[in-house]
């Protein structure tokens, strides 16, 4: 009988990847533009990868920028004819020209490409302070077998995340305080031995994943007098096992996003996490920050997606007994786990749930004449809660910076067909240029369910006045999210400094919370002296059943500023403050880190504050998770 | 000063950060505006062409793109007023339907329903009239710029100070004639028995509210929903009185602040980004209603508004009302008023339809800003050289000579102006300017042998009894009042250190100060005084005494300087009629046998009180005969304590 169901088992598996591989199959017939892969906007890794591929080498900084967004071969330029173009060949945009870059640039910002402020080529290691090291500490740690260095240039790359003043400073050549030596534990016996001899030499351990944290996470404090230890998971990388029958995976934490969905999907599977960053962000990261991923409709976040965890503490290791699905057993305690930025200790492991690929995937795009209009949509659509893998709404400013970055069209036909869809919704629909506003949407499954749901979708949207807008917008809205951060870096190249920030609100409150936060930045920006109004922007990235995720884009132009860097920060702080007031949450999912600290205890109370403080006491009492985040 | 406790220094602390951030939106006194007179150019062009000229005014910039008839429906199926709908209807047992219907016809008597064929009926009518009354209308167009701005970019509420019927009228023209937005405005419902006018007004922009609607939930959810649905939406500007009625003795009224609950609120929840209060101050030279004004003061009751009356009312067109005018003010801000004073997220944790009370905070902000409003208001309010010469008539009830009375009137210009009055004095001399007042103002004083005195009668006429002689004299005296009461509020916080020096027991500041605090307190309904600031209100009067030198000021003491009499003496006098008035109050209720008197019953029998004391010729102080005096002391006695309110 036990082999009967065995084979019956594996017949089953066989047919669900046959018709894996007919959907493939059946997009390539389709032809051109009709089934674009999702995949397509993300980092193309070459095809003769090895079979243990990883995409972080211990020396990251041989393939990714020091001072910037991603890899280095890609980054956004403007060539001697003063057009846009992506460098590299890794994403569907590299060499591309794209021509309304500059125009739109120039327009948006008030700059001049005449006006550079180009970074500081290369990092000057002679700046870089010597490392404090706990001899006796390193002893034991070779003596061990892990891997460590204090090499400037590696505890340089491991100083930072990815905020604003952050790049800023680094561009300038300036360098504050960094970590004193790398480590590299290879397995969860390396993390074991790495925190008691921490424990032993009291010195200070800060995790370190992908390296994408926008909260000020990674900063050494400035206070910290021990030796910093930077512990880099990347090397903790490996697929542990498979567990068909559960559908789930065991991985090591260290893994970055793109590599765990790569090896899933050769045998068939995916997690369905996809983060903005999935293509640095780590695993273990995501557990620590509570991240969110832009399919979490289907596949959820990461708190409903992580099925067992395994953490190494200064008090030993915590995990839970059994991978029951859900227990009741006290509070959960994965939940002091998720989110607790590192303060706690590393993640080593997770088990994690996996879902078949999906057999098919359609991107797809709905015009609305005002945002209004756009939220109201999104909020039936999460009524009936029959949102796609992934609904996105931007405002008018952001569907015209989409614009800015559609490449040059190939021929006169596109171009021809680009403006008859232009006169369409503006001329015959009568939809204002400068208000409209456009969703976007990822459909995923089964190909006749998907179209289902097509219908369903659009027959929502034709309700409050959306028009379907073709793949093609859709698909750029969604490639934009992963070269946005490139972008900043050629905006700081020509005295243009932003960021993004989140907060999650209820539905009745989307619409005043974006008005109210997008003019608050305006107003701030030019009470403090900037001299051209900033670009300042949103979208609606997630729907719940309570409410929606907000994403805030922006941005300005800093010539005449004397302390662009303190500007800034004041109006990013403004912009939070008028996110409380107007009942947005501190963070959705970047977290909360160092940048957002003063706001904790407003944001769970004192009680609340005070029980996340007795967990770190006892947990950690000599602080060697000393990143100070959070509390 | 020495007094000064911690406390206290807190809250002059808390003043000065106030003040600061009022004198960001009012920057100073020293610089005014420029005036303009309006109807020059209704004086040259057609007003036919004027009525149906083309207005297309600037609207709100986030004006929700939405039909004028679906305001209604808005304001019916809102999630606020189904709310309270739902909750009437459980507990009074009515059907839900039967409650929304009487939400509908409340809206429906409430509700305005601006036409522009009756603004541009009223554009034409209007020009002919006020070129009729007024010789000018003089306008700042700095402050209608700035409005027009304000109104482009938040919702604006625009709050005039209210002397006439004219007001409202006037600033409807006047945003007409500038092609500013209409507004919509909250009028009393006295109006709306005035069968065709009502609703005419209706048809330009009135919306019309019952005097008091308490304990009615339903009325007030359809009330406040109504407004603030035309405020979120930018639909038009919001008018209303923050005084709440016209003033009739020409001093601003303590604002009520209902309304401006109710329109600060959308910022409070977020709803807006925020709410810009527009000041505007309406002068006249001389009020319509003066004589009216008199006659309810004392006991007449004011005429019905019928459509036969305003008929009736055709023969005030013959006569000269002199200049009118009208100056916008700086806008407030009222998210600048809330930083750091109101917590918005306190509306975080519960649905924004549901009816929340304001936290204390907000309460005190509002109360705050509704004094601070009504101040900006009499301080832009233009003053007229009449006002002055008014002032010193009653001080001087035997009349003066004229060359004496323009001397006079030339020392009180300087002490005004040094004490920052906003006065409006053609030229430098003075004659000419004195002359133009007694000859607009001819039934109120008299030039007979070279003196002035008041117009009243001396002797009783022919079959006129005693008391018709005092009516007539205390109409004469009241009416002069009311010009005199219109510069009050520059003089009102040296007068009432003046008066406190000369009660003091010492010169020392702290017992100055304990003596002025206590005038204070009571005068605290008669005038606009800033509830919680009299430590500032007494700096503030110690450094305009010591600035036009009536006073010296040591570390500890605060003396008359030498040649201080004269002011201070002016100032006392200013005061006298008030406290003197007060005191015929108290005498009167310490006489009144009856255990349980009743409110209604109070100002007849103290006018009547003090009417026999003026028969008996103990009294001179006519002013004592005023209801709003009498109301406004025991407001004050309740307030200290002295007297207790009993319900029966």
């Amino acid at each position: 009988m036990a082999s009967n169901t065995d084979i019956s088992e594996r017949q089953r598996i066989a047919a669900r990847r046959l018709r894996v591989v007919a959907g493939h199959l059946q997009k390539c017939v389709q032809g051109e533009g009709a089934g674009v892969s999702a995949q397509a906007c993300k980092t193309e890794t070459p095809r003769s990868s090895p079979a243990k591929a990883t995409s972080v080498p211990k020396r990251r900084q041989d393939i990714m920028k020091w001072n910037g967004w991603g890899y280095s071969d890609s980054r956004f330029l403007f060539n001697k004819k003063g057009q846009g173009e992506f460098t590299g060949k890794r994403y569907r945009l590299s060499g591309m020209i794209l021509p309304s870059l500059k125009d739109w640039f120039e327009a948006t910002f008030g700059t001049s490409l005449q006006h550079k402020t180009p970074a500081t080529p290369t990092l000057n290691v002679s700046a870089v302070p010597p490392p404090n090291l706990v001899e006796p500490f390193v002893e034991e740690l070779k003596v061990a077998g892990v891997a460590a260095s204090h090499d400037p240039e590696g505890r340089v790359f491991r100083s930072h995340g990815h905020c604003l003043h952050e790049i800023f400073a680094l561009r300038e050549g300036r360098i504050g305080r960094v970590p004193d030596l790398v480590v590299w534990p290879n397995c969860h016996n390396d993390v074991v031995k790495i925190v008691e001899l921490a424990c032993k030499y009291n010195v200070c351990l800060m995790p370190y994943g992908g390296g994408t944290s926008v909260s000020s996470a990674l900063e050494c404090p400035l206070e910290e007098t021990r030796s910093v230890v930077s512990l880099d998971t990347s090397q903790m990388n490996r697929i542990l096992w498979i567990d068909e029958k559960n559908l789930t995976v065991h991985v090591e934490a260290g893994i970055i996003g793109q590599d765990l969905e790569r090896q899933l999907n050769e045998s068939g599977y995916c997690t369905g996490h996809e983060p903005d960053s999935m293509e640095f962000s780590s695993l273990g990261g995501w557990v620590a920050t509570r991240a969110s991923g832009m399919k979490k409709n289907i596949y959820g976040n990461i708190e409903d997606l992580v099925v067992h965890i395994k953490m190494v503490t200064p008090r030993g290791v915590i995990e839970k007994s059994c991978q029951g699905p859900r227990m009741s057993t006290g509070p959960d305690i994965h939940h002091f786990i998720m989110g607790s930025e590192g303060t706690l200790g590393v993640v080593t492991e997770v088990t994690m749930k996996i879902r078949p690929l999906p057999e098919y995937q359609k991107y797809g795009s709905i015009v609305f004449p005002n945002f209004q209009q756009g939220v109201s949509c999104l909020r039936e659509v999460a009524r009936q809660r029959c949102a796609p893998a992934s609904i996105r709404l931007m405002d008018n400013e952001q569907f015209q910076f989409g614009h800015a970055l559609k490449p040059q069209v190939s021929s006169i036909f596109t171009s021809f067909l680009d403006g008859l869809k232009k006169f369409y919704i503006t001329k015959f629909k009568g939809f204002e240029p400068h208000h409209l506003c456009v969703a976007t949407l990822l459909f995923e499954g089964d190909r006749e369910k998907v179209l289902q749901h097509e219908k369903q979708v659009y027959d929502i949207a034709a309700k409050f006045g959306g028009l379907a807008a073709g793949e093609d917008n859709g698909q750029r809205g969604y490639m934009l999210t992963f070269v946005i951060a490139y972008l900043r870096d050629l905006g700081m190249d020509y005295y243009v400094i932003g960021e993004s920030f989140e907060t999650s609100v209820p539905w009745d409150r989307v619409l005043d919370l974006c008005r109210n936060v997008k003019e608050r930045i305006v107003r701030e920006c030019k009470e403090r002296g900037v001299q051209f109004p900033p670009f300042s922007t949103c979208r609606v990235t997630q729907t719940y059943d309570a409410g929606a995720c907000v994403y805030f884009y922006f941005a300005f132009n800093y010539r005449g500023l004397a302390d662009p860097l303190h500007v800034y920060e004041r109006v990013e702080h403004e912009a939070r403050e008028e996110i409380l007031a107007n009942g947005g949450s501190l963070s959705h999912h970047h977290g909360v880190g160092k940048l957002r600290k003063e706001w904790m205890r407003e944001a769970v109370s004192t009680v609340g504050l005070g029980m996340l403080q007795s967990v770190k006491e006892y947990v950690d009492p000599n602080n060697i998770f000393g990143n100070r985040n959070l509390l | 000063m020495r007094v000064r406790s911690s406390s206290r220094l807190a809250v002059i602390l808390k003043l000065t950060t106030l003040q600061t951030l009022y004198s960001t939106d009012h920057p100073g006194l020293k610089k005014r505006d420029e005036l303009e007179d309006m109807l020059e150019e209704r004086r040259r062009s057609s007003d036919a062409r004027h009525a149906l000229r083309c207005y297309a005014p600037a609207v709100y910039k986030g004006l929700a793109p939405r039909e004028v008839s679906a305001l209604r429906g808005a304001v019916l199926q809102s999630d606020a007023l189904q709310h309270v709908i739902g909750q009437v209807s459980a507990e009074c047992g009515e059907r839900r339907e039967l409650v929304q219907e009487e939400a509908a016809h409340l809206l429906d008597e409430m509700a305005h329903r601006l036409r522009l064929g009756t603004v541009r009926f009223f554009a034409y009518v209007l020009s002919k009239v006020f070129k009729t009354l007024f010789r000018s209308v003089r306008v700042n167009e700095e402050g209608v710029q700035r409005l027009q701005q304000a109104i482009q970019d938040h919702p604006v509420v625009l709050l005039p100070s209210h002397r006439s019927y004219m007001d409202f009228l006037m600033m409807s023209y006047i945003l007409y004639t500038y092609d500013l937005a209409l507004p919509v405005i909250a009028a009393g419902m006295d109006f709306m028995s005035m069968k065709v006018v009502g609703e005419m007004l209706r048809m330009s922009g009135a919306f019309f509210i019952r005097r008091s609607f308490g304990g009615d939930k339903l009325y007030w959810a359809v009330f406040s929903e109504y407004v603030k649905t035309m405020l979120r939406t930018g639909y038009a500007p919001i008018e209303f009185f923050l005084e709440g009625t016209r003033s009739r003795t020409g001093k601003s009224l303590t604002p009520k602040t209902g309304l401006l609950n109710i329109v600060m609120e959308p910022f409070f929840k977020g709803e807006v980004f925020d709410i810009h209060l527009v000041p505007v101050s309406i002068s006249y030279d001389r009020i319509l209603e003066e004589s009216l004004y008199a006659r309810e003061l004392l006991g007449v009751p004011k005429p019905k508004e019928t459509t036969s009356g305003l008929l009736k009312a055709r023969q005030i067109l013959r006569e000269d009302y002199g200049v009118m005018h009208v100056y916008f003010g700086h806008p407030v801000s009222v998210r600048s008023l809330a930083q750091g004073r109101v917590k918005r997220s306190q509306y975080n944790l519960v649905p924004r339809h549901i009816p929340q009370r304001p936290c204390l905070a907000a309460q005190a902000l509002v109360g705050e800003a509704a004094f601070r409003l009504v101040r900006l208001q009499e301080q832009a309010m233009v003053l007229r050289p009449w006002t002055l010469v008014a002032t010193l008539l009653l001080q001087n009830p035997d009349g003066m000579d004229l060359p004496v009375l323009e001397e006079q009137a030339a020392w009180l210009r300087r002490l005004a102006l040094s004490f920052g009055a906003f006065l409006d004095w053609p030229g430098r001399t003075c004659r000419p300017v004195v002359g133009a007042g007694l000859a607009l103002h001819k039934n109120l004083a008299r030039v007979s042998g070279g003196r002035v005195r008041l117009a009243v009668a001396e002797t009783p006429g022919v079959g006129q009894t005693a008391e018709e002689l005092a009516f007539d004299r205390a109409v004469g005296v009241l009416s002069c009042a009311s010009y005199r009461n219109q510069i009050l509020h520059v003089f009102i916080r040296p007068a009432l250190l003046s008066v406190a020096l000369r009660t003091a027991n010492s010169s020392r500041k702290d017992e100055v100060y304990t003596c002025f605090n206590f005038l204070w307190t009571v005068f605290s309904n008669e005038f606009i005084l800033c509830p919680g600031a009299s430590v500032q209100d007494f700096e503030e009067a110690c450094y305009l005494l010591g600035k036009c030198c009536a006073v010296q000021e040591s570390q500890q003491d605060i003396v008359m300087s030498e040649g201080g009499h004269a002011t201070l003496a002016f100032l006392r006098a200013l005061l006298d009629p008030f406290l003197q008035g007060y005191q015929v109050v108290c005498q009167y209720l310490c006489k009144e046998t009856e255990e349980n008197l009743r409110e209604n019953k109070f100002v007849p029998a103290a006018r009547n009180f003090a009417l026999q004391l003026i028969l008996a010729g103990t009294l001179k102080c006519y002013e004592a005969l005023s209801s709003d005096l009498q109301k406004n002391a025991l407001a004050a006695l309740v307030q200290l304590e002295a007297v207790t309110k009993v319900k029966v």
